[in-house]
């Protein structure tokens, strides 16, 4: 099937709004997707005909709700090819996620043990291991990160010992761009018995990630970022590790009995998914999965591979541009400043123009005071972006260069 | 003792200012030049103290009592958000602690520059104009 971009944009309601006067130009998918009517209709579906509380209810709505989400679980499980389907915990996110695993090891670890981190990491996936590390007296390590933005795996094999409990990495930067060389990652972890949680938010969108060939014992991820709604993620766990990690929250569905004396918690997935979960979420996530399969993921990073090229060549043409993050394998970020201008003062300038980019640290402080920088300029395409939105792109930092410069 | 004029007159004529100009890159290119021509703080001078840290661009207040009036000295690395400065410097600056304690920044919205000072744009801008009042009631403690 020919990737057409013009059809696929139909699919997308709001990318035919206009901001400003302009149409609308947008550019911050790795903060968030946009959604397909698809994905849209199957929420609205959901509340208007088959609403109702789900694992509970004899009665058929009920019925119906619980096999939709548990269709979504089954759509999860087969698109990240996982092996059982209680392997799959739904979310609230990828932040929960996090949370979840972080929380779970509390137990596990002790003083002298280490966790390892990478120099790229997002704030969320900072802050819950340095808890976790007062709460337990583990030491965190951290991968390095080179000029280009990529990491420094022969520092990551000097972490690298017994005393390592657990390796947390994102597959791919979300200031950056850069992939990250995960199953190496993985493998190496393995060698000295450390479980390994990868953080795919910001790859699910480019990436079919195989868990099983992977070999990593956790993963999370965040279905709005990849055309699904809000509010709803997974956990991936081996079974081994969410049948030996306590649960999170306490709550009605994680429980089998309850007494004053003592409860004994349901099985997996439940364990981990206490109170009524987000229905239309999960139903929603399995129809987003659906969309993208359709297309295909080969042809989606095809086609973003080609906008990245196009954008790269474009932008730097622009006098006095940089990009952060030139790693040779990266998605479709661009990070980027112009000496002697803000990041904020061009972004201000570019929404005028209907052009929707992120500034700012992009919650990656470190790697910020690493280049030495107040933030960047992020531009990040989807599918459903153009080679011409590229060129307004172009136009619009001209022109914010031209005002500012 | 420089003559000041009262806020109320200086937000007007900042209304009337804003309003010469029919687009929105215009009034930018305004709001630029505003910022250019706001007096920097020594780099020495921008201490951590005097810094307003949003997540988008930095900001550094002082403010001294001269006679009864408040002066305030401002800067930020982006000059955007300069240029909103220099506005609120004119409007603000060389007025009694009083009348800045009294006084709002809806002129801003009139002037058609609202969406820089709301809180999601984090670029302490909020956080300047709440600082530069919290100066003022304490000069206005001080001079009681």
């Amino acid at each position: 099937m020919a990737f057409d971009v013009q059809e696929i944009r139909k699919d997308f309601p709001i990318l035919h709004r206009e901001v400003n006067g302009h149409p609308l130009v947008y550019l911050d998918n790795a903060a968030t997707s946009q959604k397909p009517q698809q994905v849209i209709d199957t929420l609205v579906h959901y509340y208007s005909h088959y609403n109702a509380n789900i694992h509970r209810g004899v009665h058929t709505l009920s019925q119906e709700a619980t096999d939709a989400y548990e269709m979504g679980r089954k759509k999860v499980q087969s698109h990240f090819n996982i092996a059982h389907a209680e392997e799959v915990i739904f979310t609230s996110g990828t932040t929960h996620g996090i949370n979840l695993v972080a929380q779970g090891f509390t137990s596990f670890l002790k003083k002298g043990d280490e966790i390892i981190v990478s120099a790229m990491e997002h704030h969320s996936n900072i802050v819950p291991w340095q808890m976790l590390c007062e709460r337990t007296g583990a030491q965190l390590k951290v991968i390095p990160i080179d000029k280009n933005g990529t990491l420094v795996l022969s520092e990551y094999e000097k972490l690298l010992s017994p005393a390592t409990q657990l390796v947390f990495v994102n597959h791919i930067s979300n200031a950056l761009g850069t992939i990250n060389p995960i199953a190496e990652i993985i493998e190496k972890a393995h060698g000295v018995d450390a479980a390994v949680l990868i953080d795919g938010a910001q790859s699910c969108s480019h990436v079919k990630p195989d868990l099983q060939a992977l070999d990593c014992d956790f993963y999370v991820t965040s279905a709005h970022k990849m055309c699904g709604p809000t509010g709803v993620g997974i956990l991936y766990g081996k079974k081994d590790w969410l049948t030996k990690l306590p649960p999170y929250q306490g709550g009605g569905e994680m429980i089998k009995e309850v007494t004053f004396e003592k409860t004994t918690y349901a099985d997996l997935p439940h364990k981990f998914e206490a109170g009524t979960p987000n229905i239309a979420g999960g139903i929603g996530f399995g129809a987003a999965l659906d969309y993208l399969n359709n297309i295909g993921f080969d042809i989606i990073a095809e086609y973003e591979s080609e906008l990245l090229q196009y954008a790269t060549d474009e932008l730097l043409k622009i006098e006095g541009l940089t990009i952060y993050g030139t790693g040779p394998e990266k998605t479709s970020v661009i990070s980027f400043n112009i000496e002697g201008i803000h990041p904020y003062d061009i972004g201000t300038i570019v929404d005028k123009l209907g052009i929707a980019v992120r500034t700012g640290h992009h919650c990656a402080q470190p790697i910020m005071d690493f280049y030495n920088i107040p933030g960047t300029v992020r531009a990040s395409f989807a599918f459903y972006n153009t080679l011409e939105e590229v060129d307004k792109l172009v136009a619009a930092v001209k022109k914010a260069k031209m005002m500012l410069g | 003792m420089m003559e000041t004029r009262p806020i109320a007159a200086l937000q007007e004529e900042l209304i009337d200012e804003f309003s010469l100009f029919e687009d929105w890159m215009d009034k930018y290119e305004h709001l630029i030049e505003l910022g250019k021509s706001l007096p920097l703080i020594n780099p020495e001078q921008k201490t951590d103290d005097k810094l307003i840290k949003g997540c988008q661009s930095k900001v550094w207040l002082q403010s001294e009592l001269e006679g009864d009036k408040v002066v305030f000295t401002a800067d930020s690395d982006a000059i955007i958000t300069k240029g909103i400065i220099a506005v609120l410097i004119r409007v603000f600056s060389n007025q009694t602690p009083e009348s800045i304690v009294n006084s709002d920044t809806s002129f801003i919205d009139e002037i058609g520059l609202k969406e820089h000072l709301s809180p999601t744009r984090a670029n302490g801008l909020v956080s300047m104009i709440k600082q530069m009042k919290l100066y003022a009631v304490a000069y206005q403690a001080q001079l009681k």
